[in-house]
């Protein structure tokens, strides 16, 4: 579904991206891992160009993302994405920042868009809150309704970049229960996120990354269990053990 | 010996005095629309990251805001007719009016424009992201997402340089045109009341402008607050 190969990538002089490769496979859910700086928001926004990259080849279901031919529009609107300060649009109501893409980008009437919106919004058990501003919701809330927001597109798969890190502890569980549902129902996903837990509950891989280089990616049994590199050993004692 | 003040030329003068108003509040109403409308897309062209239009749009704003007001509406003066007698043959409409309304349009773009830019980049670089990312086109994004936010956030500020252009159509007087300053100068001229006409004409610009300054401030309290 998504191949990256490798992909490098700079700002100016500086290495951000060094040869990154891997593969995320139709239902897969892989999980993005390591410390910050290490450029793993970088790789995924590469994913559906929101980063442009100078060397190797990202294709999203055959489609070359860092061809100039390609409809970057069209491809975007077919993978989801959830960011970390959620970006909800804040001069439009819940309903419509469920709404706008849909009209606009699938052409679908407003009445469809709506309908699917209402769909989408009680499945995260907001529907209550449709007439809302996103400022007069919880994080966890307004992250919610981002998910939401990325399915009202029908994605054929969804990208989080850290979803949780802008979030006060007791809201991270609340989106995560949604992220569950989500692969639990075979969505194809990619998850840029520090919730071990999470990866643990039901990533089928693990990509840990440093300095720009993709260090390690294996089965999550096999990296939870025995990291191959040190840095990931490090890395895993530090975030897992206080 | 005291100045003795004489009222009387003022009641008789109002009709006149309105219609000066008047063309003061439409030269103030088109240079709004037409400086926010050309101002933004200045705005736009600056920050599109096209060389040539950035370059364009950049000229263009520190050209207008380095030449004097009364000198751009001057130019026009001179500048407009010329063109317009070459485009319609010699029947014109009111000349003063028309090159007084491109001036104020395009000098107040100029500054509209920066207020717009800074409106732009106020607004979260993430919000771009998540529009784009949506599927919307960069136009799209502009106009559907980045924008509306952009105008909102800057309302005080759009408001704010609207007072200040709404005195400045006083300036208008140096083509020769009545608007209310020009009028209220010509009675005051011609009954030999200067005093009491600029007086009086000082205090309704206070009036109409400190009334729009206090909605302005109470406007920006409440964009302030969530």
């Amino acid at each position: 579904m998504i191949s990256i190969r490798n992909v490098s990538k700079w700002y100016g002089s500086f290495r951000v991206l060094t040869g990154c490769s891997t593969e995320v496979r139709k239902g897969e859910v892989v999980v993005v891992c390591g410390p910050s700086g290490s450029g793993k928001s970088t790789l995924i926004k590469c994913v559906n160009a929101l980063e442009p990259f100078q060397e190797g080849e990202i294709l999203v279901d055959g489609v070359s993302v860092g061809d100039t031919k390609t409809d970057l529009p069209k491809l975007r609107a077919r993978v989801g994405m959830v960011f970390q300060h959620f970006e909800l649009f804040p001069h439009m109501t819940v309903a419509q920042n469920l709404t706008l893409a849909q009209v606009k980008v699938l052409g679908r009437s407003p009445q469809a868009a709506l309908e699917k919106g209402v769909k989408l919004l009680e499945r995260v058990g907001l529907l209550a809150h449709r007439d809302k501003y996103p400022g007069q919701l919880s994080g966890g809330q307004q992250q919610r309704v981002a998910i939401a927001r990325a399915l009202s597109m029908d994605p054929i798969a969804m990208l989080f970049d850290e979803p949780t890190s802008a979030l006060d502890p007791e809201m991270i569980n609340e989106v995560l229960d949604v992220m569950v549902e989500l692969a639990e129902e075979g969505m194809t996903m990619m998850v840029v996120t520090h919730e071990m837990g999470f990866a643990r509950k039901v990533a089928d891989r693990v990509i840990f990354m440093d300095g720009g280089t993709i260090v390690e990616d294996a089965h999550k049994d096999a990296f939870f269990a025995a990291p191959q590199s040190d840095r990931a050993r490090l890395f895993l004692s530090k975030i897992l053990h206080h | 010996m005291s100045y003795s003040f004489d009222w009387s030329s003022i009641p008789g003068a109002l009709p006149y005095l309105w219609h000066g108003a008047r063309i003061t509040l439409e030269i103030t109403a088109l240079a709004i629309l037409v400086g926010i409308v050309w101002g933004t897309v200045l705005a736009v062209m600056r920050l599109s990251g096209h060389a040539l239009l950035a370059a364009f749009a950049a000229l263009y704003v520190n050209l207008f805001r380095s030449v004097p007001l009364l000198m751009v509406i001057l130019w026009f003066f001179l500048i407009v007719p010329a063109a317009l007698r070459a485009l319609f043959g010699e029947g014109m409409p009111d000349i003063r009016l028309t090159s007084a309304f491109v001036a104020f349009s395009l000098f107040e773009a100029a500054y509209y424009a920066e207020i717009m830019r800074a409106g732009i980049q106020s607004v979260p670089k993430g919000q771009l992201s998540s529009a784009l990312a949506l599927g919307l086109t960069r136009g799209q994004a502009m106009r559907l997402v980045v924008l509306p936010q952009a105008f909102r956030n800057m309302t005080p500020l759009l408001l704010t340089q609207a007072i200040i252009l709404f005195q400045d159509t006083s300036l208008v007087y140096v083509i020769g045109l009545a608007d209310f300053f020009g009028a209220a100068y010509k009675v005051g001229d011609r009954d030999g009341r200067i005093v009491e006409l600029l007086m009086f004409a000082g205090a309704a610009y206070f009036v109409v402008c400190f009334a729009a300054s206090l909605a302005v401030r109470r406007l920006h309290s409440r964009v302030a607050s969530p």
